[in-house]
């Protein structure tokens, strides 16, 4: 109970921090540079010089923290990376070389590889399968509803919830899980579901893929309702069936949309940490990059080889912050 | 007539797919809370979807002794029932073995067993026992005997009372609350003010400092993770509340600074340039006119942040570290998976613990939820 004392004491003198410091600063600046009356006692507004100064004290919060949390630690990082594990030492080249003589990081690339290759796909081809179904009938909002559900829920728990589907009991046995039990429903053998390579990894990419669908289909569905109509009656007009309309029209109006969908969920990918973390901890050969990094960094306390597989991290998404500049870039011009 | 079919087949196997991935979606969820409900010992034996099936099973149970006897004319009768105080309600088949010898289907019920010792023992189907004697009982505890029954289903609290106060999800999840509130409204406190002034001031570096912020949108919080733990270490931050809080807000930032510049952004020039006339300054234009207007984007980012903290299990992890008064949610649950892993009426229930209040939150403001991720869909 005085935890929740303390986190309230906590809101109230934060958020009454940043009220002084946000009505404080902007008062005192108006008293520190004043309008004045000239010789014959008009006012001459100095809110223009005031203006030189305003905008930074709106932003100084904001830059002083992103610059702590976010700037300074990735240069940071990347300097590190070229030292020791204790950094004290700065050893060049050597954790990169080391990586790649290293079973655990290749497993780990290895690994990261055939998420890539396989979750952005699947997520973003259920996605829209489901924004197109759910499109035609009455209950659609009904329908989005459950399936975008999982996006609610923690990797962890998510994890959890899929460890129950997975559990295993021997085939004689009354099975627990639904998994198994439609497995030797069917006639087959009970499996232990996500302790056998390689298909172990495939039923932890089940998971990202369950929580991931439901955000591709939200920004499909919208993106395909915003495709005017006149389009796609014109394309039926000229004699396209249904599959053509979909294939010929309605993906390349919403191609732009797919872009952003498969990137935020390879970004996604790329950081995966938590379901690894939770079924297998990186055993039986589903080891990933961010459990990696975080086995060197906690279990090993090598900040040298940690920052390194940082680094690697954040050199696969390299392509994806330029393309972001990028596109940022070309819609304020056009702003 | 065949087009009829078609367009039939074509209206049906639309509806009969999108509802097998619905019902594809939702089942595991389901499977975990309906399995929450159950008691343990047919949680462990048999699937969810049995739930609501009655289950055959043997079990044991034992006599009062002497001094429950009563004096009914020239006998003495201990009597009682099997179910009595265990919750259960079943059908009692057959019984038999332990003190009455042979096997556990040995005798129906109503059967009444004479025994060497002259007293006499009969159950019913409701488990009511009798045992009767021309003598007067000397035992201390109750005999043992066996019996077979049809169990009804039988939901129950007790696993969440279970975890809510012996596997401490209870402290859990109040410490994810202290870890979550302030760590959304810090954040949007702070944005709300520097999109304001990427938007609407003039000031040298304004692109540049902005791009880097979209920039920063995408960098991977494992960047981070190592230096600011070992400033926290210095500070001696490390497994303490304003840490997580500055670290959150933080992280957050980037993506709470995109998307309010782009809402506050898009207001019409007007209203901020005949206010400016008006004399008011950058300072009170925020202040009263683009805070009260900009409270759909500054809810959409909040409930944003509020699921992303309050589901985030890394920096909780790093920041917070698996100190026993500060575990939050995520991180205790992922601790019990590791000890208490196959105890699946502690895992089903405590899971349903840390995703009840995200589930409420969602269903109560999925609106507000899905314009948020929609406008901040590069979020890294």
């Amino acid at each position: 109970m005085d935890q929740i004392g303390s986190a309230l004491v906590a809101i109230v003198l934060g958020v009454g921090g940043l009220l002084v410091y946000f009505f404080g600063t902007n008062i005192s600046l108006d008293k520190l540079v004043p309008d004045y009356p000239d010789e014959e006692g008009k006012i001459i507004s100095r809110e223009n010089s005031r203006e030189q100064i305003r905008p930074w004290l709106f932003i100084a919060p904001a830059v002083f923290l992103l610059g702590v949390f976010l700037v300074y630690p990735a240069l940071r990082t990347t300097y590190l990376s070229f030292f020791d594990d204790r950094s004290n030492n700065f050893v060049g080249l050597d954790n990169y070389v080391w990586a790649f003589k290293d079973d655990g990081f290749v497993l780990s690339l290895q690994n990261n590889v055939a998420w890539l290759a396989i979750v952005p796909l699947v997520s973003t081809v259920f996605g829209l399968l489901i924004a197109v179904l759910s499109d035609r009938v009455r209950w659609e909002s009904a329908a989005k509803s459950f399936i975008f559900m999982p996006m609610a829920i923690s990797f962890v728990g998510a994890s959890i919830i899929w460890k129950f589907v997975y559990a295993f009991r021997a085939t004689e046995q009354d099975q627990i899980g639904i998994l198994n039990a439609v497995v030797v429903g069917l006639g087959g053998e009970a499996q232990t579901w996500y302790t056998e390579p390689p298909l172990n990894n495939l039923m932890l990419m089940i998971i990202l893929i369950w929580i991931q669908t439901g955000f591709a289909m939200v920004l499909l569905s919208a993106a395909l309702k915003n495709i005017p109509g006149e389009i796609l009656e014109a394309a039926r007009i000229d004699g396209a069936n249904e599959i053509q309309v979909f294939f010929q029209v309605m993906i390349p109006q919403i191609m732009g949309t797919i872009t952003v969908v498969m990137t935020t969920i390879i970004m996604v990918v790329l950081k995966v940490f938590d379901i690894v973390y939770t079924m297998t901890d990186g055993q039986f050969k589903t080891e990933v990059l961010g459990n990696y990094m975080y086995r060197w960094m906690f279990r090993n306390f090598d900040y040298g080889r940690g920052s390194m597989i940082a680094v690697t991290i954040m050199l696969a998404i390299t392509p994806i912050l330029y393309w972001n500049i990028r596109e940022f870039l070309r819609e304020e011009s056009v702003r | 007539m065949s087009d009829m079919i078609s367009r039939w087949l074509g209206w049906f196997s639309v509806r009969f797919t999108l509802a097998a991935l619905v019902v594809l979606w939702t089942l595991p969820t389901f499977g975990l809370f309906i399995s929450s409900l159950r008691d343990k010992d047919s949680l462990a034996t048999t699937g969810w979807w049995t739930a609501l099936s009655t289950r055959e099973e043997n079990d044991r149970a034992r006599t009062g002794g002497a001094e429950d006897q009563v004096q009914a004319g020239d006998q003495y009768v201990i009597q009682g029932n099997v179910f009595e105080d265990t919750g259960k309600s079943a059908r009692i088949s057959a019984f038999g073995d332990g003190f009455l010898g042979g096997e556990l289907t040995d005798h129906k019920v109503g059967d009444v067993v004479e025994l060497e010792d002259g007293t006499t023992f009969t159950l019913d189907k409701e488990g009511n026992y009798e045992y009767t004697s021309s003598t007067p009982f000397e035992i201390d505890r109750g005999e043992r005997f066996f019996y077979r029954a049809e169990f009804d289903p039988r939901f129950t609290l007790d696993n969440y009372r279970e975890v809510l106060d012996d596997a401490d999800m209870g402290d859990a999840f109040i410490n994810s609350l202290t870890v979550t509130i302030p760590s959304t409204i810090f954040p949007v406190a702070i944005a709300a003010f520097a999109a304001y002034a990427f938007s609407w001031m003039n000031f040298p570096g304004r692109k540049a400092i902005f791009i880097i912020v979209v920039g920063l949108l995408v960098v991977p919080l494992q960047m981070s993770l190592i230096p600011l733990l070992r400033i926290y270490n210095d500070l001696g931050l490390v497994g303490t509340y304003p840490g997580i809080w500055l670290a959150h807000t933080g992280f957050g930032l980037p993506l709470a600074i995109f998307l309010l510049r782009n809402y506050i952004g898009t207001m019409p020039r007007e209203i901020i340039e005949s206010a400016k006339i008006d004399g008011a300054s950058h300072f009170s234009i925020f202040i009263r006119l683009i805070v009260p207007l900009s409270v759909p984007a500054l809810a959409s980012f909040a409930i944003f942040q509020f699921l992303w903290v309050w589901n985030d299990m890394l920096v909780a992890l790093v920041f917070l570290g698996k100190h026993p008064d500060k575990t939050v949610l995520t991180v205790a649950l992922r601790e019990l998976s590791g000890s208490r892993g196959d105890n699946w009426e502690i895992m089903t229930s405590a899971a349903f613990v840390s995703i009840a209040m995200p589930l409420v939150v969602f269903f109560a403001l999925q609106r507000y939820f899905v314009r948020g991720l929609m406008a901040g869909s590069v979020k890294g």
